[in-house]
C-alpha cells in the first residue's frame, strides 16, 4: 500500500511520489464507483496541483532529509503506532457493527456521478456554497501573497521605528505614546 | 460490473485515516506531516463518496468538492507559512518551531 510508504520512506521526495501514487489509486476507486467528476477532480487538484506544490517546496527548501537519523522503534513511536492501531480497530468495528450485511447499491443510477448531475446540483441547490468556495480561494490567494511578500518589503525599507523601540529607554517610550 | 459493497470502502477509508494519523504523530518533517494531513482528508472524501453512492445522491459529491477547495487553500497557505518559517529557523523539523516570537 502506497500510504504506508509515505510514512516510512526516509526521503521526503519519495514520500511525495508515493502520495501521488496513493491519490491516483483513489481516483481509480472513484471511477470504479462511477463518480467520474470526483475522479477527474482528484487527479487535477490533488495529483496535479497539490503534489506538485509540495514537491516544489521540498526541492526549494532542500528538505529531502529532514530526519538525518531516522529513529524508529523508540518507545514514543511504538506508543503512537499502538494508538493508531487502536483507532483503526475502533473504526473497523464501528463499520462492521453498523453495516453487517452487504449494502445494495444496485438501485443507484449509473450516471449518478456524471459531470452533468453534479454540476446541476452545484449550480442550483448549492450555489451559495459554491460562491463561498470561490471567496475562500480568493482569500487564500491574498493570504499567500501577503505572507510571501510582506517580510521582504520590510527588509528593503530597513528596520521600522517599532523595531528600534527596545533600544530607547523606558521613560522616553512613555513620552512617545 | 460487479458492485463492491460500501463496507469495504469504509474500511479502506478507516485504514487510510489511521495511517495518516500515525504519520502525523510519528514523523518530524513538517512537509511529510502535511502529506499525512492530505491523506486523512482523502480518507474523509472516500467515505463521502461511498455514502453518496450508497444513497444515490449528489450531495456527498458537492461536499467532496468543498473539501478539495479547502485542501488546496490550506496547502497553499501552509506551504507559504512553512517557507517563511524556514527563512527564520533554517529547518523543517517541527520540534524547532517552538517559539512564537520567531
Amino acid at each position: 500500500m502506497a500510504a504506508i510508504a509515505v510514512i516510512f520512506s526516509k526521503n521526503a521526495v519519495h514520500s511525495a511520489l508515493f502520495l501521488l501514487l496513493n491519490f491516483i489509486m483513489l481516483a481509480g476507486l472513484y471511477i470504479l464507483m462511477s463518480a467520474q467528476f470526483i475522479a477527474a477532480l482528484q487527479v487535477i487538484v490533488y495529483a496535479g496541483a497539490i503534489v506538485v506544490l509540495i514537491l516544489f517546496v521540498i526541492m526549494l527548501l532542500g528538505a529531502e532529509l529532514g530526519e538525518s537519523v531516522p529513529t524508529w522503534f523508540t518507545p514514543k513511536n511504538m506508543f503512537v503506532a499502538l494508538l493508531s492501531l487502536i483507532l483503526l480497530t475502533l473504526a473497523g468495528t464501528a463499520v462492521k457493527r453498523n453495516f453487517p450485511e452487504n449494502l445494495s447499491t444496485l438501485n443507484t443510477p449509473s450516471d449518478w456521478g456524471s459531470v452533468e448531475n453534479v454540476g446541476m446540483a452545484l449550480f442550483t441547490d448549492y450555489v451559495l456554497a459554491f460562491e463561498i468556495a470561490g471567496v475562500l480561494l480568493l482569500v487564500g490567494i491574498i493570504g499567500v501573497v501577503v505572507l510571501s511578500g510582506w517580510e521582504r518589503k520590510i527588509e528593503e525599507i530597513g528596520p521600522t521605528p517599532i523595531k528600534q523601540l527596545p533600544d530607547i529607554p523606558y521613560i522616553q517610550q512613555e513620552d512617545i505614546f | 460490473m460487479e458492485h463492491i459493497p460500501t463496507t469495504w470502502y469504509l474500511l479502506l477509508a478507516a485504514i487510510l485515516f489511521s495511517i495518516g494519523a500515525g504519520g502525523v504523530l510519528i514523523r518530524r518533517n513538517t512537509l511529510v506531516i502535511f502529506m499525512c494531513v492530505e491523506m486523512m482528508m482523502n480518507a474523509a472524501n472516500l467515505t463521502f463518496v461511498a455514502f453518496a453512492r450508497e444513497f444515490g445522491s449528489t450531495t456527498g459529491q458537492v461536499f467532496v468538492f468543498m473539501v478539495m477547495t479547502v485542501a488546496a487553500v490550506e496547502v497553499a497557505i501552509g506551504l507559504a507559512i512553512l517557507v517563511e518559517l524556514y527563512r527564520h529557523v533554517k529547518s523543517v523539523n517541527i520540534d524547532s518551531f517552538d517559539s512564537l516570537k520567531g
